[in-house]
């Protein structure tokens, strides 16, 4: 793709924003920012909240308390592309990698319009980016867990995304695909994009990502990785077993 | 072997059968290729079991239980969708309670209903040798309406059945086109019913569209394959039932079953 075509300007911001679910506080004043061409990873344990506050930035769960705003993003829909969790894919249903590529064009198009020749060349060049144009009528099956997560990656840059969040992207991915995963994601940081990745992996998490948000159903920490991993920080994560892992190097 | 397939043709009843039995051999595997991928089977069933008061409804004030059965289902269908997000319960929860209450509500009118003569076997099991003029062109009017809602909502639907979650997120737009799915397998579950019955018109639905997703890759070539074996099925069924002497309904499912089962036993799909 052509990425000087589209200007990615976009910033993400919260403001104080809590999020209830099933009357228990899953978010609770949540505040922070995001500038275009940042990549970060959003850690925390089970239960901290990750998925619920990708949610609430993609407007699936309704805030109780505060602002989700996002600046300088194209509001006819499609600014902002979801790579959901594997538990949440119907995998049974038979789509190949240009199947799915071909959803991120959908909410571009008319409602009644079929996809043109520019759609399909923009597809193509989605899915030689992610390096999968060898696997393109492979079913979504017959890949392995990095391979996956790289096609929803091509579905987000077909469908123009500035925005990408991508929920536990590193699950059920090796730890060299998950290198070339992050590989994919700095070039599009490097477009302008704002790329939001929620891990339970704290490994290189400095090498990977240029900011880290550390989650605890609150904001414990947010910033350059090499900063936001303390003692403190990790305690309030992950109690005691925290305070382990930041003298052990965890996170760096 | 010509004898065998035209003879009967020479009766209009067997004319109109034959017309029903495809356009149920085609428009059910179609709409039940989502159905299956979809892990949506339950919902298929209690729909069918759920336009019962309609139909009952049809016959007590003298209009064709076909056209009667289309408001109860499409009514039946969004109710399902409602409750299970308004309560914050299961799908399967939310269709197992308005399934059995509108079935039951179904047996009480027919009960109730002094004045009609209904065989209650018929509703379940299908007359498709009954077919009506009246019937055959309000299938063929839910056939347009499904087959054109399929291809406008087609690059949609496979999205909404492949990642839910994603595409909720691009467009407000995936719920209601889920909304249209299920009013979809609505309409042409009253098509199946006046062939196959409440109680079998599932096998229409579900079982060529499971043999097609064991031969092919493609959701698209599932879809075709799956209406070229459920027609293949109903056509069959049909002639067995003339030939034979047995109920037709039941002579479709039997075929449709045996395709699977032949197909089942020589190649099983990876799953994922």
């Amino acid at each position: 793709m052509n990425s000087a075509q589209y200007s990615h300007q976009a910033s993400v911001s919260l403001q104080d924003v809590t999020v209830e679910l099933d009357g228990h506080t899953a978010l609770n004043n949540v505040t922070f920012d995001v500038d275009a061409g940042t990549l970060m990873g959003v850690v925390g344990p089970n239960g901290a909240g990750k998925s619920t506050l990708f949610n609430a930035i993609a407007g699936l769960l309704p805030v109780r308390q505060g602002k989700v705003t996002l600046h300088r993003v194209d509001q006819s829909g499609g600014a902002l592309a979801y790579v959901p969790q594997r538990e949440s894919v119907n995998w049974r249903f038979p789509v190949t990698v240009t199947d799915v590529v071909m959803m991120g064009r959908r909410c571009r198009l008319k409602w009644f319009r079929r996809p043109g020749k520019r759609d399909r060349e923009l597809v193509k060049e989605c899915i030689c980016r992610v390096g999968l144009w060898d696997h393109r009528s492979a079913l979504m099956t017959e890949l392995s867990g990095g391979q996956r997560q790289r096609v929803f990656v091509a579905r987000a840059l077909a469908q123009e995304a500035s925005v990408l969040l991508l929920d536990e992207a590193f699950s059920g991915v090796d730890a060299g695909a998950q290198e070339g995963l992050v590989e994919v994601l700095r070039t599009l940081r490097d477009e302008g994009r704002i790329v939001l990745l929620a891990t339970h992996d704290l490994t290189n998490l400095a090498g990977r990502f240029d900011e880290v948000l550390c989650l605890n159903c609150q904001v414990c920490a947010c910033g350059p990785p090499d900063q936001v991993f303390t003692p403190q920080v990790m305690e309030k994560l992950y109690g005691a077993h925290g305070v382990r892992l930041a003298t052990d190097g965890g996170g760096s | 072997m010509i004898d065998f397939l035209i003879a009967p043709l020479e009766y209009g009843f067997m004319v109109r059968a034959l017309i029903g039995s495809i356009l149920v051999g085609v428009m059910c595997p179609l709409v039940g290729a989502y159905v299956v991928t979809r892990n949506l089977a339950f919902i298929g069933d209690a729909l069918a079991h759920a336009v019962l008061p309609g139909m009952v409804l049809g016959f007590m004030v003298g209009i064709n239980p076909a056209i009667a059965a289309i408001p109860t289902g499409v009514a039946v269908a969004v109710l399902v969708r409602t409750v299970s997000r308004r309560a914050g319960l299961s799908s399967d929860t939310s269709i197992g309670i308005l399934f059995a209450a509108m079935f039951a509500l179904g047996l009480v009118m027919l009960a109730s209903a002094t004045t009609i003569r209904v065989n209650m076997e018929d509703l379940l099991l299908g007359k498709v040798l009954a077919i009506s003029p009246t019937d055959i062109y309000v299938s063929l009017g839910i056939t347009v309406i499904v087959i054109l809602g399929l291809f406008i909502l087609h690059h949609w639907l496979l999205f909404a059945s492949f990642d839910p979650v994603g595409s909720q997120v691009v467009g407000s737009r995936s719920g209601l086109v889920d909304y249209v799915f299920l009013v979809m397998l609505a309409l042409v579950i009253v098509i199946g019913i006046q062939a196959a019955g409440i109680v079998l018109v599932m096998a229409m639905l579900v079982t060529p569209a499971a043999a097609a997703y064991l031969l092919v890759r493609r959701f698209v070539s599932m879809m075709v394959l799956a209406a070229a074996l459920g027609t293949a099925s109903a056509v069959t069924g049909l002639y067995i039932s003339y030939h034979f002497n047995v109920p037709a309904a039941p002579a479709m499912t039997l075929v449709a079953s045996g395709i699977f089962a032949l197909v089942a036993s020589f190649r099983r799909r990876a799953l994922a």
